[in-house]
């Protein structure tokens, strides 16, 4: 199978793998005050310093979660209190079903969120909550969160951001986002799932708990962690430093330069993007026809937000961009760390083959 | 060859994926999702999904066969759902699964089976597809009990050619379960599915009155020569040969009523005894699954169940008309589907035609 899903999940890196089985043999509950309780203890925090410096945060302001949906969900909970939300138009469904009453900021057709409109946003002095993820899952577009934090604390603002896509991707440090706080999650990064992190400015207003449980992270988040877990987060998340950056880029390219020969539009173009993402529309197929199809030749691909039914929706992100039709007739090609060149030959050779048939049923009943 | 199978979750379209599977093809099962389940049940929080699409992955699972879920609910909202409450409005009674098929199941899906390079598109009907020396033809299923070639007359030649109906050979349900038994399906035993797929309840004037309140107003029931004998509450309650509902205008100088037309346009239903039927019905919508004649005998039925009627079927001028041997009571929206023997010759929407008693006053 030549998998391009890695914005979806991606294999587990072999320093991630040989952590989580070496930590699985601890037996240790941190909590512990004997020996073994010490020695879960000591991987957890080796684990904390680990993340934390690579993002750029302090240990203690890190607070392990159960992955991306928990850590953004915990954001909002312990941040919200009295502000204002406001949530970018293009945000994950982990943002936007704790988003309640949330205000919209809009998205240019690029697929970059408008950080004037947010400057007139915050115009009316309200206290705010502000969420902007770093990189769109679907697009691979670059959001502009430095901007966006700068004008954020001329407000007095509190920005949440989503960098789930991003971590691994590109360089990611909230000290120098300005931001207050980070959502990161470990199987996007080539981790284990089930682990992630929200990661604290050291004046993010953070209030209560979702869970408080026995008072683990610091008050912050209850419950005996799965330290293996954390230890296979912590693996990849350093380990994904190493990743060739350039050839990945210049393989979506190749990819995308197949497709758009064979008329795809390439959705959020102009605009920075992720170097593995590219979202690939192709006017008048719909998208789970082209997943179907991609699928079928043994390439993973992806397309929108897929309800847990397996059914897949028209993309609010692509509507967000104000593309219409397309908006539901787009798929994401997503490259993994461990991509290889066969993959890439796979869907180059493939991408007009299977376009030029889910075009042919549409031109037998037009003509 | 590659083929398409149409699974519901039930056991009927799960056995179609097994027995061709089991025949060494390589089957993608694809589910269609028509409308919001956790919406249409009114229960909040309820997943969109429901449990046919979970059941339906499950015996893909089993099988070990690729397994896909269709979005389908906007074109389902609007071409089966609102078709279904303004054809109520109109004064007719809609079958709303002749209109899936000829729209969703059979208009798309062979639209998606052809996109995937799929050589057939299979699915659990009870019908019989026969090659004949003109290509594919349309037969009532072995087992007269579950015979659907009625709900399928307006399938297309071109669909037809792509389609495959495994079960139209099968002896019984019985039959079908066992199948099911012996490939460990575990919807072996789910029971049929009953009624009106999105009307979970039953009750479809709910639904009706959602899109088409107007369908839900009162008005009056009148005789056929335009006598007024008691009220109503929305003729979108009423089809033609309904003999409940009535009130006091259920009996009339001693003769039981029945529904014989309705009037939309002035909010009316028309009684009439039993035998104030009528022999000619005009027909909308014809499809043809053979070379159409200007007019031939054949049989007809005039319902899902309903008998077969000996009828002559006249075509001139693009317009159909039927002419029963005998006089029925027929609805309009429901189908007239020609029968030559077991074979499907084509068939029609029963159209309106001015309702006796209240045009011409």
């Amino acid at each position: 199978m030549h998998y391009l899903d890695a914005n979806a999940t991606q294999a587990l890196r072999p320093a991630a793998r040989d952590a989580v089985l070496a930590a699985l043999d601890v037996i240790g509950n941190p909590s512990s005050v004997h020996q073994a309780g010490r020695a879960a203890r000591r991987i957890m925090e080796d684990a904390r310093e680990a993340i934390a410096r690579r993002f750029g945060a302090r240990p203690a302001d890190l607070v392990f979660t159960s992955g991306g949906t928990e850590a953004d969900a915990l954001a909002i909970h312990a941040m919200r209190a009295n502000r204002r939300l406001i949530i970018s138009a293009i945000e994950h469904d982990a943002v936007r079903s704790s988003a309640a009453g949330a205000a919209v900021l809009p998205i240019g057709a690029d697929g970059a969120a408008d950080s004037d409109a947010l400057d007139t946003l915050l115009g009316d002095g309200v206290a705010s909550l502000v969420c902007l993820m770093l990189a769109n899952n679907e697009t691979g577009v670059i959001q502009p969160v430095q901007q966006a934090a700068a004008i954020c604390r001329r407000h007095g603002a509190i920005l949440h951001v989503d960098a789930v896509q991003a971590a691994g991707r590109m360089p990611v440090d909230l000290a120098a986002l300005g931001a207050h706080s980070l959502a990161i999650s470990s199987h996007k990064l080539g981790g284990p799932a089930g682990a992630g992190a929200l990661l604290l400015a050291p004046d993010a207003p953070f209030g209560a708990a979702l869970i408080a449980g026995g008072g683990q992270e610091r008050g912050r988040r209850g419950g005996t962690p799965p330290v293996a877990l954390f230890a296979g987060f912590a693996a990849a998340a350093v380990g994904g430093a190493d990743d060739d950056v350039g050839r990945i880029a210049a393989w979506r390219d190749a990819a995308e330069r197949a497709a758009v020969a064979a008329g795809a539009v390439v959705c959020g173009d102009p605009a920075r993007r992720l170097p593995n993402t590219t979202c690939l529309g192709l006017p008048g197929v719909r998208a789970d026809a082209q997943v179907i199809a991609f699928d079928l030749e043994n390439i993973a691909v992806s397309a929108g937000a897929a309800c847990s039914s397996g059914k897949v929706a028209t993309s609010h992100v692509l509507r967000a961009m104000g593309l219409g039709p397309l908006a539901g007739q787009a798929i994401r090609v997503s490259l993994p760390w461990n991509v290889t060149r066969a993959n890439i030959d796979a869907f180059v050779e493939a991408y007009p083959r299977v376009a030029a048939r889910l075009r042919s049923p549409l031109a037998t009943r037009a003509a | 060859m590659r083929v398409v199978v149409a699974m519901s979750g039930g056991v009927d379209s799960s056995v179609v994926a097994g027995l061709l599977h089991e025949a060494g093809h390589e089957v993608i099962g694809v589910t269609l999702q028509l409308y919001d389940h956790g919406a249409a049940s009114g229960r909040k929080g309820a997943c969109c999904a429901g449990q046919d699409i979970h059941d339906a992955r499950r015996v893909a699972d089993t099988l070990g066969i690729a397994h896909y879920v269709i979005d389908a609910e906007e074109r389902f909202a609007r071409a089966v759902i609102a078709d279904f409450a303004d054809s109520y409005a109109g004064g007719e009674t809609p079958v709303p699964c002749i209109r899936c098929n000829q729209t969703v199941k059979f208009g798309d899906l062979s639209d998606l089976a052809r996109g995937l390079g799929a050589e057939r598109l299979a699915t659990g009907h009870y019908v019989r597809r026969i090659d004949g020396p003109a290509g594919a033809e349309l037969h009532r299923a072995a087992d007269a009990l579950r015979d659907q070639s009625w709900f399928l007359f307006a399938t297309t030649r071109a669909q037809l050619e792509l389609c495959l109906f495994p079960l139209g050979a099968m002896q019984d349900k019985r039959a079908v379960r066992d199948v099911a038994q012996r490939l460990g399906l575990a919807v072996a035993e789910k029971p049929d599915s009953q009624d009106i797929c999105f009307v979970p309840s039953g009750d479809y004037t709910g639904i009706v009155g959602r899109f088409r309140p107007d369908a839900l107003e009162p008005g009056e029931i009148v005789t056929a020569d335009g006598r007024v004998v008691g009220g109503h509450d929305g003729i979108g309650r009423y089809t033609v040969g309904q003999g409940k509902r009535l009130g006091d205008a259920a009996v009339v100088a001693g003769q039981r009523q029945y529904v014989v037309a309705t009037d939309p346009g002035r909010r009316r239903v028309v009684i009439g005894p039993r035998d104030a039927g009528t022999r000619a019905i005009p027909l909308r919508d014809v499809n043809w699954l053979t070379e159409a004649g200007d007019s031939f005998r054949c049989t007809v039925k005039l319902r899902a169940h309903d008998q077969l009627r000996p009828a002559l079927v006249r075509t001139a001028r693009e317009e159909t008309t039927v002419e029963l041997d005998e006089p029925a009571l027929p609805a309009p929206g429901q189908a007239c589907v020609f029968y030559l023997g077991d074979r499907v010759l084509g068939g029609g929407i029963i159209a309106r035609t001015a309702p006796a008693g209240t045009g011409r006053t």
